[in-house]
């Protein structure tokens, strides 16, 4: 039954798995969805969607697949036979024909304002006049197919026209790589310690054993401290300039890195290409936006583990001149390299994560400085892969 | 099918035709329906009035940072069988007595069927959703120390929110029945002050409705404030008796809406200097 349906809702990149689908005919078979299309569209939302980002997905098959449908009469045989005819609620589409139909929507306007012209009185339910409940193009709540609503409720519409309007395209993201999968991976990152401020609430049992015992079997409690991950985090984003072209990629890695709140702390500083004696703090990269490179020093003690993330490549003089920092009007008199260097010592563990696939990095535009960056940081590719084996490299001790 | 009772939405809550479908879908399948939506729109209450409608008791599970998936079925008390055994006091052989059910347990167990609501499901671990898999897709689960098995008498209608702060595994997803609260639109919204306040001055609602929709389509504000401040915002202009008439040049009771600082700051800006450029 309709499996050409489920077929094409995959086709589209609508993850549909065959127990959703029973699901769907079962709640045919319940009669769910009545004997309106509007309402299997409905149906076909609530069972097969599971995040409003896929919304739009189901809009375009729908619309696809139905499209042309305008009433009722051209649903497919097998449609019908599923739907039982007895119980039709007042179907909008299945009336006569009338005469003004299929009115182009200038047209449709101007008898609009016609009427307004000539219509002095209220007026509900009739077939000409603008006013609530009744046939006419014209009003609202009415039950021609087409026509102009004039304000208030949409009473009735066909889930074609539901779905035409894709009122959910906003949502949709193709998303290669899921934040979960980052998240389930920044998650290995934890170093459990009780040496942290915390009230004692768990029940040491070796503890309580041993004091028991030794109180002559009078039961006394010992509670512990709760293991805590005590990692921090700095982090450290290259945006704007030549790292637009990955600020998806960048952007789910730190929404991942957000949300996982399981660090005891982190800092997150903006930069542009190279590290020189400011941070930014947002990553639009603004002058004066920033705090001074040294300040963060002087303030992240060196358990800080630090991820890099940027494409190392930058012009050589970026790195290795006076002066190099491509923003204008701003002056180094420190070189690039030197500065980051100075994390390098500041801190005991870092990464530098590269957007750009692995087997690139030797061949790219910037491949001198990538390769000057990887003498001083290990590297990784901002993968799924790459991520995990940069947090192992950040957890040796 | 005929006999079950269908949700329409009750007096104090409007559901849009979409949610009333999903709820009612959710019930006759008998899954779980995740609502999904802003902050404000109305998740959490939906439950309350689902349970008003069908006249079904409503047992909330609001889950926290630390909430395990087990506090929700049962917790065994160990320390105080220990301290009983102790001081001789109860029957420390029945262990049953030391079973604590937890909300879920509670809905299983209850003996009519009852509404259970799984609040801000995406505030816990994110294994969480995972570990109640099997408890919400066969209804029963099994006491280790008793070595029983607990199985609903009722299954429960079960309504799971979600802010989407963490995205929620595949394999849960696709054991519910989903829907998305879509942020009220003008109209909607006039419903819901009448709902709420019943006939108001129709100038007061024009008004702050048009304030707030102005306020909520700045770019400027980070947090966009949502039904229920809108809803104590109006109620503070009632209260207060303001002049109303350029409400959203002076907007007073500011700090109703807007809950951050930055915002307040925002819009302080702009009401002097008639535009920001402070989050640029």
């Amino acid at each position: 039954m309709f499996l050409e349906f489920f077929y094409l809702l995959r086709e589209i990149g609508l993850k549909v798995t065959l127990n959703q689908w029973m699901t769907l005919m079962e709640a045919m078979d319940k009669d769910l969805a009545g004997s309106s299309l509007t309402r299997f569209y409905y149906l076909c939302r609530s069972v097969l969607v599971t995040s409003e980002s896929d919304y739009d997905k189901l809009d375009v098959a729908f619309s696809q697949y139905f499209a042309g449908i305008e009433s009722s009469e051209d649903l497919p045989e097998k449609f019908w036979e599923w739907l039982k005819q007895d119980e039709r609620e007042k179907d909008i589409n299945d009336k006569e024909v009338m005469d003004d139909f299929l009115l182009e929507l200038d047209e449709l306007l101007k008898r609009f304002k016609d009427r307004i012209e000539n219509q002095k009185e209220k007026h509900d339910g009739g077939n000409k006049w603008i006013g609530t409940g009744g046939t006419s193009t014209q009003g609202r709540g009415g039950y021609n197919p087409r026509g102009i609503r004039t304000g208030g409720e949409s009473r009735h519409r066909t889930a074609v026209q539901i779905a035409g309007e894709r009122k959910f395209s906003d949502f949709r993201d193709d998303t290669i790589i899921d934040i979960r999968q980052f998240q389930m991976a920044f998650r290995k990152l934890r170093q459990y310690s009780s040496r942290v401020d915390a009230q004692k609430t768990e029940l040491d049992v070796d503890q309580t054993i041993d004091k028991t015992c030794d109180n002559g079997g009078r039961l006394e409690l010992v509670y512990e401290k709760p293991r805590k991950n005590t990692v921090k985090v700095l982090l450290l984003m290259d945006s704007d300039g030549s790292m637009l072209r990955f600020s998806h990629l960048c952007n789910q890695l730190f929404q991942a890195l957000r949300k996982s709140n399981h660090f005891k702390d982190l800092q997150v500083y903006y930069f542009h290409n190279c590290i020189y004696d400011k941070l930014y703090k947002t990553p639009r990269c603004r002058i004066g936006e920033w705090v001074d490179t040294q300040w963060v020093f002087s303030k992240l003690d060196s358990e800080y583990k630090v991820i890099f993330v940027g494409d190392a490549a930058m012009a050589p003089s970026e790195l290795f001149r006076k002066g190099g920092n491509v923003v204008v009007g701003l002056y180094n008199d420190e070189l690039g390299i030197d500065w980051l260097g100075k994390f390098k010592r500041r801190f005991k563990k870092q990464i530098w994560l590269n957007p750009i696939p692995k087997n690139r990095w030797e061949h790219m535009y910037g491949a001198t400085t990538c390769e000057e960056i990887r003498k001083l940081f290990p590297m990784f590719e901002l993968s799924l892969g790459g991520l995990e084996q940069g947090i192992k490299k950040l957890l040796v001790k | 099918m005929k006999e079950m009772k269908l949700f329409r939405g009750s007096e104090d809550y409007v559901a849009t035709e979409e949610l009333m479908n999903a709820v009612n879908v959710a019930i006759a399948l008998k899954k779980p329906l995740l609502i999904k939506g802003e902050p404000g729109t109305g998740k959490t209450m939906l439950a309350q009035s689902i349970s008003d409608a069908l006249g079904k008791k409503l047992i909330v599970w609001s889950i926290k940072s630390t909430t395990k998936a087990h506090d929700g079925l049962y917790v065994y008390d160990t320390v105080q069988r220990l301290y009983d055994s102790q001081f001789g006091e109860g029957d420390v052989a029945d262990i049953r007595q030391y079973i604590k059910l937890g909300k879920l347990g509670e809905a299983f167990t209850a003996e009519e069927q009852v509404v259970l609501l799984i609040d801000e499901i995406d505030k816990a671990d994110l294994e969480f959703p995972n570990d109640l898999l099997w408890e919400l897709d066969k209804m029963e689960f099994y006491v280790n120390e008793t070595k029983e098995t607990i199985k609903t008498k009722h299954r429960p209608i079960v309504i799971i929110t979600s802010n989407a702060e963490k995205e929620l595994p595949d394999a849960f997803l696709r054991r519910c029945i989903f829907h998305y609260i879509e942020f009220p639109d003008e109209e909607k919204m006039r419903e819901i002050i009448r709902v709420h306040y019943g006939d108001l001055d129709q100038k007061l609602v024009d008004k702050s409705v048009e304030a707030f929709y102005k306020l909520r389509e700045m770019d400027d504000v980070q947090k966009k404030p949502s039904t229920s401040e809108l809803l104590d915002w109006i109620q503070a202009l009632m209260i207060s008796g303001v002049e109303i008439d350029d409400l959203s040049e002076k907007m007073p009771f500011v700090g109703v809406l807007l809950k951050k600082n930055q915002d307040i700051d925002v819009m302080k800006e702009i009401k002097t200097k008639g535009y920001s450029l402070r989050n640029w």
